[in-house]
C-alpha cells in the first residue's frame, strides 16, 4: 500500500465508510465507490475489512471489486483522461485521435505516464454520441475532439 | 421585467462550451447592469447547434446557436435580450423544422424547464399523471398501460403493461421498481438527456409503477460514464421528497413510495437486467438464467419491475392523457412515440422523437440531412454495438420493432450511429467481437470463448488467410453464440457481425497476401 497512512489509520477510515453504508440493501457497489473516493483506488487491504464486515468471502469481495472496469487496483495519475471507444465515435475518427493521444502522452491505454500526471482510459460510451468523438477529462466532458482540443487537454494536465 | 435567457446544463451541451457561455453571459448581465436572469435548462436535442441559448421574449422563445463564450458580447449589443436579429438567431425556437416536425409526448419538457423547479415541472403539466393513477386502483392503472400498448424502451420491447401486471399480482412483503438507467449502448443518450433535462418525469413515472404494484421502494441504477445524470437525479430525488412527491405518503395519498439513486462501475453488461441486478445487490454483474422471472423473483429474490428510462418517463403522459391518446401514434405493434438518437458521422445529430414508422432512410436523409463529413452514407448501425449494419438498400425499413426484426435487425434502444464511405465493415465487425469480449459477464462459454475466437478469426480474414474458410467459421461461431447465450450480450453480438458481412461483402474480400502473390 503507497499511501502515506498508518495501518491503524487506513482501517479506521475504511471502517468508517463501511459502516456508514452497510444498512444499504446491497451496499457493496456504494462501499466500493466510497473506497475508492477516499483512497483514489480500492486496495487489497480493504478486501478482508469489507468480507468482515458484510460477513463474506475475502474471495466473493475480490470477485466483485475485479469484474467492474471502474475499480482501480492502484491510484491514478493526478488526471485520468477517458477517450469513447465505441462506434458513434468510431464514425468521426476517434481511432485517430486515440493515436495521437497516446503519441502525446507517450503511454497506452491503462497506463499512467513516467511523472503521474495523467491515466489513460478507454471508455465505451459517454452518451455524447451526436457530437463525438467525446472524451471525459477528470469529469469535465469535452465533445467534437480535434486537434485543438486535445492541446487544450494537454495544456490542462500539464499545468 | 426580468429577463430568462436560457443556457443548457445537459452534458452534451457543456462538451460544446455551454458553460463558459453560461458564465459570459453571466458578466455580461452584471457588467451592462441589465435585468436578467440565466436558467441552465436541458437539451432540446439539436446537438449541431449547442451550446444552444435562448431568451424568452413577448413572442415566445428566441433561439441563437451554435454559440460560443466568444460572441457573447456581440448577442447583447444587438439586442438579443429583446429577440434581435444576429448572425446566430434561429428564430423562434418552436420553429426550428428539427423541433416543430416531432411528436414530444415522453420529452415535451426536456430543454424547455429548469429541470430542477418542481413549480416548472407543474407549470408544464407533471405530476398530473401520478394525481390521475392515485385516483384509481392498481388494476385500472395496469390496463391503461397496457391499452396504451407501450413496450419496453430499453430494447426487447416487451410490453410494460403485462410486466407491472405479474409484479401487482405477486406475493410478497417488499416490492421493488428497479429503473434501468444502464444506457451503455453507443449511440443513445435519451436516458441521459431525460435525467439531465426533466428528471421528475421519470420520478413521476416510478411513483405511477409503484403505486400500480405496490412497490415501495425504486432504485435508480445508473451507469457512473453519467455524472452529471447522477447528480441531477440525486438532487431531483431529494427535492420531490422533501416537496412530499417521494415519501410515507405520496402527494398526501396513502400511498408510500421513495427512491435511492445507485452508481454502476463500468460494466456494459449490466445494462441487461438479471445483470443489473446482482450489480444492485452487490454482486458481480453476472447475467442470471431465466426463469424465474425478475418481476416475481427480482431484486433480493422479490417481485421486482425493472424497466428502462423511458419506459417509465413515458408512463406520466400515459396516465395524464389516456392509453388511446398514446396508443393512437405509431404503426402495427409499435405504438406510441420512440425518441430517435441520431449519431455519429451525421449532420444533424440529435434527438427526435416521433411516431413510430418513419423510414430508415427519412430518419437518416432527410431529419438526419446525411454526414457530417459530406461524404456518402455507407452504413448505418440501429440499436447500439448489439445492433446491424444497415446498408442504404434497406433505407425503406419502417421504424417498427417488427419490421426490423424482419430485415435481421433491431431497434434497440433507438440509437443510430451513421457511417461514411471510409468505414471499413469488416473492421466494424472485428469491433463488435472485441468489444463482447471486452463486456462479456464469462457466464456462457459462447459469449466468453466465442467472442475473442471471434476477433482471432476476423483478423484472419483481414490478412487473407484462407478467407473463404474463415468467413463460413465467423459465421458457425455467430450462430453459436445466437443460440448459445442467455442475454442478449452474446446472443446479439452477431447481428453486427452477420449484418457487415452479408451486407458489404466487398470488405470481407481484403487484397490476398503480397507473400502469397510473390
Amino acid at each position: 500500500m503507497n499511501m502515506r497512512i498508518s495501518a491503524g489509520e487506513f482501517t479506521e477510515r475504511s471502517l468508517q465508510i463501511i459502516r456508514d453504508l452497510k444498512h444499504l440493501e446491497g451496499p457493496m457497489l456504494p462501499i466500493l465507490h466510497a473506497i475508492q473516493a477516499e483512497f483514489g483506488y480500492v486496495p487489497d487491504e480493504v478486501k478482508p475489512i469489507i468480507a468482515n464486515e458484510l460477513n463474506l468471502s475475502r474471495a466473493e469481495v475480490h470477485g466483485v471489486v475485479t469484474f467492474y472496469h471502474e475499480f482501480r487496483d492502484h491510484p491514478a495519475g493526478r488526471h485520468v483522461l477517458k477517450l469513447c471507444r465505441a462506434e458513434a465515435c468510431q464514425s468521426m475518427g476517434s481511432d485517430r485521435i486515440a493515436d495521437r493521444v497516446r503519441e502525446l502522452f507517450g503511454v497506452d491505454f491503462h497506463q499512467t505516464t513516467p511523472d503521474g500526471a495523467v491515466t489513460l482510459e478507454a471508455v465505451y460510451c459517454l452518451g455524447l454520441c451526436a457530437c463525438a468523438p467525446a472524451a471525459m477529462l477528470d469529469g469535465e466532458v469535452y465533445g467534437r475532439v480535434d486537434e485543438h482540443c486535445l492541446s487544450e487537454i494537454v495544456a490542462e494536465v500539464r499545468r | 421585467m426580468t429577463v430568462t435567457i436560457f443556457v443548457p446544463r445537459d452534458a452534451a451541451a457543456l462538451a460544446l462550451g455551454a458553460e463558459k457561455v453560461a458564465k459570459a453571459i453571466a458578466q455580461e448581465i452584471a457588467a451592462r447592469g441589465l435585468d436578467a436572469k440565466v436558467v441552465r435548462n436541458g437539451s432540446r436535442g439539436m446537438f449541431w447547434l449547442e451550446p444552444l441559448v435562448e431568451v424568452r421574449t413577448a413572442h415566445g422563445r428566441v433561439a441563437y446557436g451554435p454559440v460560443k463564450a466568444a460572441d457573447v458580447a456581440s448577442l447583447f449589443d444587438a439586442g438579443f435580450l429583446t429577440g434581435s436579429d444576429h448572425p446566430l438567431c434561429l428564430g423562434l425556437t418552436k420553429e426550428i423544422p428539427f423541433l416543430r416536425q416531432q411528436t414530444r409526448l415522453t420529452f415535451s419538457r426536456c430543454g424547455v424547464t429548469d429541470p430542477l423547479s418542481l413549480d416548472d415541472y407543474r407549470h408544464y403539466q407533471g405530476l398530473k399523471g401520478l394525481e390521475k393513477a392515485i385516483s384509481l386502483t392498481p388494476t385500472e392503472i395496469v390496463k391503461e398501460v397496457t391499452d396504451s400498448g407501450l413496450r419496453g424502451r430499453g430494447g426487447a420491447g416487451f410490453p410494460t403493461g403485462i410486466k407491472w401486471k405479474t409484479v401487482m399480482e405477486a406475493a410478497g412483503p417488499q416490492k421493488y421498481i428497479v429503473c434501468n438507467a444502464d444506457e451503455g449502448d453507443s449511440a443513445t443518450f435519451a436516458d441521459r438527456m431525460i435525467m439531465e433535462g426533466d428528471p421528475f418525469v421519470l420520478v413521476e413515472g416510478m411513483a405511477i409503477a409503484g403505486i400500480a404494484t405496490g412497490a415501495t421502494k425504486g432504485y435508480v441504477y445508473i451507469r457512473s460514464e453519467y455524472p452529471h445524470a447522477i447528480a441531477t437525479m440525486t438532487e431531483a430525488v431529494e427535492i420531490a421528497r422533501a416537496a412530499g412527491v417521494l415519501g410515507p405518503s405520496v402527494l398526501g395519498s396513502a400511498h408510500a413510495f421513495d427512491i435511492e439513486i445507485r452508481s454502476g462501475a463500468g460494466a456494459y453488461v449490466c445494462g441487461e437486467e438479471t445483470s443489473l441486478l446482482n450489480s444492485l445487490e452487490g454482486k458481480r454483474g453476472i447475467v442470471r438464467a431465466k426463469p424465474p422471472l425478475p418481476a416475481l423473483q427480482g431484486f433480493l429474490g422479490r417481485p421486482t419491475v425493472v424497466n428502462n428510462v423511458i419506459s417509465l418517463a413515458s408512463v406520466p403522459v400515459i396516465m395524464d392523457r389516456g392509453a388511446a391518446f398514446y396508443r393512437d401514434f405509431g404503426m402495427g405493434r409499435s405504438r406510441g412515440t420512440i425518441p430517435i438518437q441520431i449519431a455519429g458521422n451525421v449532420k444533424y445529430g440529435g434527438l427526435y422523437e416521433t411516431a413510430f414508422g418513419l423510414s430508415l432512410g427519412e430518419i437518416v436523409d432527410h431529419i438526419g440531412g446525411g454526414t457530417a463529413t459530406g461524404r456518402p452514407v455507407k452504413a448505418v448501425q440501429v440499436g447500439g454495438p448489439l445492433g446491424a449494419y444497415f446498408p442504404r438498400a434497406l433505407f425503406d425499413t419502417p421504424f417498427d420493432y417488427e419490421a426490423f426484426a424482419a430485415k435481421d435487425g433491431l431497434i434497440g434502444h433507438a440509437g443510430i450511429t451513421v457511417f461514411d464511405d471510409s468505414a471499413d465493415m469488416l473492421k466494424q465487425a472485428r469491433f463488435a467481437m472485441e468489444f463482447c469480449a471486452i463486456e462479456s459477464c464469462g457466464k456462457c462459454t459462447p459469449c466468453r470463448i466465442g467472442s475473442t475466437r471471434g476477433v482471432e478469426t476476423a483478423d484472419k480474414i483481414a490478412q487473407g488467410i484462407e478467407p473463404e474458410k474463415n468467413k463460413a467459421l465467423l459465421a458457425d461461431l455467430c450462430n453459436t453464440m445466437k443460440f448459445g447465450s442467455l442475454c442478449a450480450l452474446g446472443g446479439f453480438t452477431p447481428y453486427p457481425v452477420m449484418s457487415a458481412m452479408n451486407h458489404f461483402p466487398e470488405d470481407f474480400s481484403p487484397a490476398p497476401l503480397i507473400e502469397a502473390a510473390e
